[in-house]
């Protein structure tokens, strides 16, 4: 099917046209695409939120708007980009888009449903923007009550219903790929020659199935009592606001490695293509990621060492706290050690996936600053917490985000970015991302509070070097989307393997075909088995000659 | 506090916790840094050292070491675990009150703080206190959830509507330092804050005396609604009442209807005002109206000032729903 010169003559994006053919797509690769614009638009509104927040915090009695705006500016940009970005953007739109082709199959086991999965999360979209243009939402994204539930004078109520709602998405897709990885992976296509991007969206899908339906409940509860004064959490209505906590992080917490796990499976893909070699502790980095699904479920309550809970609870909170630390260590163990006798190269996806390791290093080892009850005393709600939440979530899984986005890309769109810009866009990213956010650990030991609209002045010059960070930040985040649009019409043709790679997502054309293969593949060799591939090209033995990168 | 000059690093040490929790952050920060650079350097080497030189050249085909990964388990747990031990340590210590505190009352509200002294005076956004002496704030909300922070102690504490909240500490130095409200709480979140100024006890005792007199005390405003409220109709002091007598009864044991028996501190004693039927004593009908909404927080501390007060009254010998094992 592949044309030598130029795209394959048919494939999922021309087989059919119109605005239908996109709408009524039960094709999983349309749908990622759908998936794309979407959380690229929700990133793009949470984006602008941040930049005013930044240029705000100029001044220590705010530069731009009032407290109350402020407020909103912050809480829109959490809802934003956590329930609307965050959780949904790797796995719906690489998930998506490659777990069927990862394992050899035409489609998910439930293409319908992964299409109504896009539609809640519009539907639940279009209420969180109901709610932002009209009052907009000042609860911060946690929505602790009785703060949410009595006192916020802001729409607050179709804020919980879009996040209710838009719950199912999550717990769709969860289904929609646990089922797809139990029952349609292609002969031969074992557990442990699964990559281990699908193993880590395996756990991602056991905390949506398991979590989500708590958040959905628990904000239900929050707009029942806004609505009908019923006494869940209000205390003057007899209810506890401690209890909105414990159900709030019973979620948000698995929540957050909704969003980094999905990140370290993108990790676990690019570093065995560009060193050209197995990753290094192939087991370990599979089980790690179902550890830190299942421990991820029972260290919720470190986010209220202070709220006056049990001793004994914080204590058995803090140590379970320190469990979930390891497997993530050994994660970074693990791909460290894949580059040691390596074939290594600087392609783009390759240099997101180092800086992906050098951040969530420091966004992990700060989080044992903060599982430390005695030293989470200080730093609990300061810029402290805010500086590592964004170090996993920003330096973490938007890292990992846009460097599978690089990776992919061939494969999705059938074409080549132009490598020199996206190199310097990779490390603007970097450098930005570093100067917006070290300095506020600095902030947070000093004592500044998180969500503080104005400041005391001895904390202006931090600041000041925050915003000026997120300027090249945002630069960084500018010129990928510009380039990536450029090159969906006139980059390069990349061919159905440009890296080369082993995963059978690269064994089809790119673009693909919707039923993503000819015929169904057949597995004969491990994950990431370079040396067993003679059909990639390279040199090793047995390997046909030919000509080098334009397979 | 005049703007320092210089990029610090960390606040004053201005509490006995101070020097703990930077040890910890001093500690933790080493064990840290020392895995940060490994790993940085390692990948930096390899990087460079393992650059592609032809091609098609793949790399060595290594799978794995199981020495390795048990080695990488079992020291970033071990060393985890001394994180921990050390964190629980002042943790325990932040949460448990030495008894022969000083007692400040603080309410939090959208969007101020009020403080009252133990002989009833009051402050807003300011707090001042001796140095060298243990301090306890006790800590009620009027609306939503704020935090007493003050970074110059490293001590924070949420201030939760229905609970009360105690924060200890003990200031080691003169001056005066931030307190900020740290959990999010509305509109004005970043301006509910002011300033603790750390005296030492002459200078406190002379501030205290100095402007006393518009003072109520909170015994006497106590005793007052006591009366008021008709608590007087059934807790009769000599136990004859149909509710038990409160002469001794705070910080002591009281025996419940369900053979448990429960410490009568500031928690349990609102808890009691508010919603009776909650706790019912040994021996005794659950008679007692709630009062919930009908006091104020500042009331309630009025009230269980008073009933502080009666701790040095006699005890009679029935009817006072203290546990036989007696006062502690």
């Amino acid at each position: 099917m592949a044309v030598e010169n130029g795209l394959p003559r048919e494939h999922y994006l021309n087989a059919t046209y119109g605005i239908r053919s996109w709408l009524l797509t039960t094709d999983h690769k349309r749908i990622a695409m759908l998936y794309l614009a979407s959380v690229t638009f929700f990133f793009f509104i949470g984006g602008t939120f941040a930049s005013m927040i930044r240029i705000h915090l100029l001044t220590p009695n705010g530069y731009l708007v009032s407290p109350e705006t402020y407020n909103k500016l912050f809480t829109m940009h959490g809802v934003a980009m956590i329930f609307f970005f965050l959780i949904p953007s790797i796995p719906a739109v690489l998930g998506n888009f490659l777990i069927p082709l990862m394992i050899g199959a035409k489609d998910l086991a439930f293409p319908k449903i992964n299409l109504l999965s896009w539609y809640i999360y519009v539907v639940g979209g279009c209420f969180v923007l109901y709610s932002f243009s009209t009052g907009g939402l000042d609860t911060g994204w946690t929505f602790y009550t009785p703060l949410s539930s009595v006192y916020s004078n802001s729409a607050v109520t179709p804020a919980v219903i879009g996040i209710f709602i838009n719950g199912f998405s999550s717990i769709l897709t969860g289904l929609n790929f646990i089922v797809t990885i139990h029952t349609m992976r292609a002969p031969g296509m074992t557990w442990f020659r699964l990559p281990l991007f699908v193993w880590a969206h395996y756990a991602t899908s056991i905390i949506f199935i398991l979590g989500t339906p708590v958040i959905a409940i628990t904000l239900l509860l929050v707009g029942l009592e806004r609505m009908f004064h019923l006494g869940f959490f209000n205390p003057a209505l007899g209810g506890d606001p401690i209890l909105f906590q414990h159900l709030f992080w019973f979620y948000s917490h698995p929540a957050v490695y909704i969003m980094i796990l999905p990140a370290m499976g993108v990790i676990s893909e690019i570093i065995p293509t560009f060193a050209r070699k197995p990753i290094f502790g192939y087991s370990f980095i599979a089980g790690s990621s179902i550890a830190i699904a299942v421990i991820g479920f029972f260290v919720w309550a470190h986010h209220m060492f202070l709220t006056g809970e049990s001793v004994y609870a914080a204590l058995t909170f803090s140590l379970l706290s320190y469990l979930v630390a390891i497997p993530s260590a050994v994660k970074v163990f693990n791909w460290t050690s894949t580059l040691y006798k390596g074939s290594i190269s600087f392609d783009t996806p390759m240099l997101y996936a180092l800086g992906f390791i050098g951040l969530f290093l420091i966004g992990g080892l700060t989080g044992l600053f903060l599982a430390c009850l005695g030293l989470d005393i200080h730093i609990h709600d300061t810029y402290f917490v805010v500086a590592h939440f964004h170090y996993i979530m920003v330096g973490g899984a938007v890292m990992g985000y846009v460097g599978g986005l690089h990776y992919w890309w061939p494969k999705i769109t059938g074409r080549l970015y132009p490598e020199f810009l996206a190199r310097i866009a990779a490390v603007t990213l970097f450098i930005g991302f570093n100067l917006t956010f070290f300095p506020q650990f600095i902030l947070g030991y000093m004592g500044m509070p998180r969500r503080y609209s104005s400041y005391p002045p001895e904390f202006q010059a931090l600041n000041v070097m925050s915003t000026a960070g997120a300027s090249i930040l945002a630069l960084g985040y500018l010129l990928p989307m510009v380039y990536l649009i450029w090159s969906m019409r006139y980059g390069q043709v990349a061919g159905r393997n440009p890296w080369p790679a082993t995963g059978l997502e690269w064994q089809t054309d790119s673009p693909p075909l919707t039923e993503n293969f000819d015929v169904t593949p057949e597995v004969t060799w491990e994950a990431y088995d370079f040396a067993n591939r003679p059909d990639l090209g390279l040199d090793v033995p047995g390997a046909p000659v030919h000509a080098h990168g334009d397979d | 506090m005049s703007v320092p000059s210089q990029l610090p690093l960390y606040p004053e040490e201005a509490s006995n916790f101070a020097p703990h929790v930077d040890a910890l952050m001093v500690y933790i920060t080493l064990v840290c840094l020392f895995f940060a650079v490994a790993v940085t350097a390692a990948i930096i080497f390899f990087f460079f050292r393992y650059q592609r030189r032809k091609p098609g050249e793949i790399g060595a085909v290594i799978h794995g070491d199981s020495r390795l990964e048990t080695l990488w388990l079992a020291v970033p747990s071990l060393l985890a675990l001394t994180m921990f031990a050390g964190g629980a340590i002042v943790y325990v210590d932040f949460r448990r009150a030495p008894m022969d505190t000083l007692d400040i009352y603080v309410i939090g509200k959208q969007w101020m703080w009020k403080l009252e002294q133990p002989n009833g005076m009051r402050e807003i956004n300011e707090l001042h206190v001796p140095v060298g002496r243990n301090i306890k704030l006790i800590m009620a909300s009027e609306d939503v959830i704020h935090d007493f922070s003050v970074p110059a102690f490293r001590t924070k504490m949420d201030v939760v509507p229905g609970h009360y909240n105690t924060l200890w500490f003990r200031p080691t130095k003169i001056g005066k330092y931030h307190f900020f409200c740290s959990q999010y709480c509305g509109t004005n979140h970043a301006v509910m804050g002011g300033w603790v100024t750390v005296m030492d006890d002459s200078d406190y005792a002379a501030w205290l005396s100095g402007s006393s007199g518009a003072n109520v005390n909170p015994v006497v405003a106590g005793e007052k609604l006591f009366a008021d409220k008709a608590c007087t109709t059934c807790h009769l002091s000599d136990g004859k009442g149909r509710a038990p007598s409160l002469n001794g009864v705070y910080q002591a044991k009281v025996l419940l209807a369900d053979g448990s028996t429960v410490t009568a501190d500031d928690a349990y004693i609102r808890e009691s005002i508010l919603a009776p039927a909650a706790k019912i004593v040994a021996g005794y009908q659950p008679l007692m109206p709630p009062f919930q909404g009908q006091l104020s927080e500042e009331d309630i501390f009025s009230l269980t000032a008073y009933i502080k007060s009666l701790q040095s009254q006699p005890v009679p010998a029935t009817g006072a729903g203290i546990a036989p094992t007696g006062k502690k």
